[in-house]
């Protein structure tokens, strides 16, 4: 069942003289793990701000086309009512947090909705527990660090227990451990209890594994969408400029020299390292 | 040359971020600094401008004192990319963005005018030279703010976070940019949790945990060292973690370079095909 959908969607920003996204037609099916990867400017974060209807509602510009989200269109209902569908977690989390505690900007959105206080404290608590910031609950989210905010910022839209999550380089800020373990709970909420994911990054070396779907922007246009492994795997996304996780790029350059690797392209060190120690045993 | 002795740093909220860091930094090196979220990695390369000044102990920059100095005599020889563009870009235009350091340290005119057009050709940014900076992407501002500190040419170059929110093009222009001014012997310290990058690099890396030095050495030694990857909440490259995992096999472990990999990958497998 399709969850988000766009038809022939352009949008450009008010002043732009460009289109920053053209004719993109896009189908995410409830439940998946969709990465969206580009090079900068591709029109990414443009596409995001679509989903929850920042565009057209905060962004006037020019937009053309049609998106559905959780069955509505975001055009017709405001970005209040697709709140509670949709999350969106920013590449910058200091445009988010403004609250004077962590605690306060966790349970913000809830308290815009109206949750009654008991539910909204279990779902603060669930969501500072989730982000592993219980410790940081009193604090005031502007003297946290880049990457503690980043968490604070994740809790919010957490807390909210929405159908889809939308991130865009949620991490980007984070040392490469914390990092890991972030992207680790949202393959769980993924996994575990179905929200669908819309993950925009450049690091694929820490993200295609969790991957069902790979959309592949550049120049405001979806150049590929399919499955990860086709599409890592492929000359065209090395053309573009897209960085292929390590242990991908070398499979595919031992392969190209003749090595006798299975034809299953890896999409982690551990998926190269067993192919490696296959073919090592086997000859 | 940079030389921090004992250097102890203690915020005004009482948050003591370095605990007695010494080290030197040669002209000339390439350095990356690595480390937990709150390590004092930050704080410790805003040492090496005067942005702060010792709690205790000492940074010599060229053997200038920075606690007797100003950070405006500084920066003219230590450039500083800050992780956020937003603190630092304020100017209606990338043009104007660029043209106020400049303007600052008292360049001429048409100086300023052939900078700017040298930094915004290097950075991609030509296009963009009329355009409100607060127009461009998050990756495209930070190009903006790297432009600005290059356009004057210091000696040493601080890069905190240069690679965040950069595609795999970008990354690629800028590790051959930090090559090449390494060959034309500027000193580079870049701060990073980008440990691809940093591999591709190859640098000398410094390894931070809760405000102290934990490793220091050749890339390819401390990014596979697992221990001290682990304390400094960073993992390793991917490369190294296929070799890492092939420990058994007789591999060896201390690989970081995709090409490095290839060659010994190819030999094992013709070795044990034949």
């Amino acid at each position: 069942m399709e969850i988000i959908g766009t038809a022939n969607l352009s949008y450009t920003y008010p002043g732009g003289t460009n289109q920053s996204i053209s004719d993109v037609s896009i189908s995410i099916e409830k439940g998946e793990f969709t990465l969206i990867t580009g090079p900068s400017g591709c029109g990414k974060t443009t596409l995001c701000r679509c989903f929850n209807g920042l565009i057209p509602h905060f962004y006037e510009g020019e937009m053309k086309g049609k998106v559905t989200v959780a069955g509505l269109n975001v055009s017709e209902h405001s970005t209040s009512e697709l709140a509670k569908h949709v999350g969106l977690v920013f590449q910058n989390p200091e445009n988010q947090l403004f609250a004077l505690s962590v605690e306060k900007d966790v349970a913000f959105g809830l308290e815009n909705l109206g949750v009654p206080r008991e539910e909204m404290r279990k779902s603060v608590d669930w969501a500072l527990q989730l982000a592993g910031i219980t410790d940081l609950r009193e604090r005031p989210p502007h003297e946290l660090s880049g990457g503690q905010q980043q968490r604070v910022a994740i809790a919010s839209v957490l807390a909210m227990k929405p159908q889809v999550i939308v991130l865009d380089e949620p991490t980007s800020f984070l040392d490469p451990l914390s990092a890991q373990k972030i992207f680790e709970v949202i393959h769980q909420l993924n996994r575990d209890l179905g929200i669908t994911v819309v993950l925009v990054e450049h690091r694929l070396d820490l993200t295609a594994k969790y991957a069902d779907h790979i959309i592949l922007m550049d120049k405001g246009k979806v150049l590929l969408d399919g499955n990860p492994r086709v599409i890592l795997g492929s000359e065209e996304t090395r053309l573009v400029g897209v960085g292929i996780p390590k242990a991908t790029r070398l499979y595919e350059m031992l392969v190209r020299d003749g090595a006798k690797l299975r034809d299953a392209v890896p999409l982690s060190s551990d998926e190269m390292a067993d192919l490696i120690e296959e073919a090592l045993k086997s000859g | 040359m940079i030389e921090v002795k004992n250097l102890c740093f203690t915020y005004p909220n009482g948050v003591e971020a370095l605990k007695g860091i010494s080290l030197t930094i040669k002209e000339g090196e390439l350095v990356a600094v690595m480390g937990q979220n709150g390590a004092g990695k930050t704080t410790l390369v805003k040492h090496f401008n005067g942005l702060l000044k010792p709690t205790s102990g000492q940074v010599l920059v060229n053997r200038v004192d920075t606690a007797k100095t100003t950070v405006a005599t500084l920066a003219r020889n230590v450039g500083f990319v800050f992780q956020n563009p937003d603190h630092q870009l304020f100017s209606e235009t990338v043009e104007a963005e660029i043209a106020f350091g400049l303007r600052n340290f008292n360049f001429s005119v048409e100086i300023t005018e052939k900078r700017i057009t040298w930094a915004l050709n290097l950075l991609g940014l030509t296009d963009y030279r009329k355009t409100s900076s607060f127009l461009l992407s998050g990756g495209e501002r930070k190009r903006v703010a790297l432009a600005s500190v290059l356009a004057w040419d210091p000696t040493t170059l601080i890069l905190d976070e240069p690679t965040i929110g950069q595609d795999y093009e970008q990354k690629e222009k800028l590790r051959q940019f930090i090559l090449q001014m390494k060959t034309q012997g500027k000193t580079i310290i870049i701060v990073t949790h980008d440990v691809e990058f940093a591999a591709e690099c190859d640098p000398r890396v410094l390894l931070m945990r809760e405000g102290k030095i934990i490793a220091d050495g050749e890339s390819r030694k401390i990014l596979t060292d697992p221990g001290a990857v682990e304390q400094a909440s960073i993992v390793p490259p991917q490369i190294a973690q296929i070799f890492m995992k092939l420990h058994y096999m007789k591999l060896p472990t201390d690989i970081i370079d995709i090409y490095e990999a290839q060659r010994i990958l190819e030999g094992m497998l013709e070795k044990s095909g034949r």
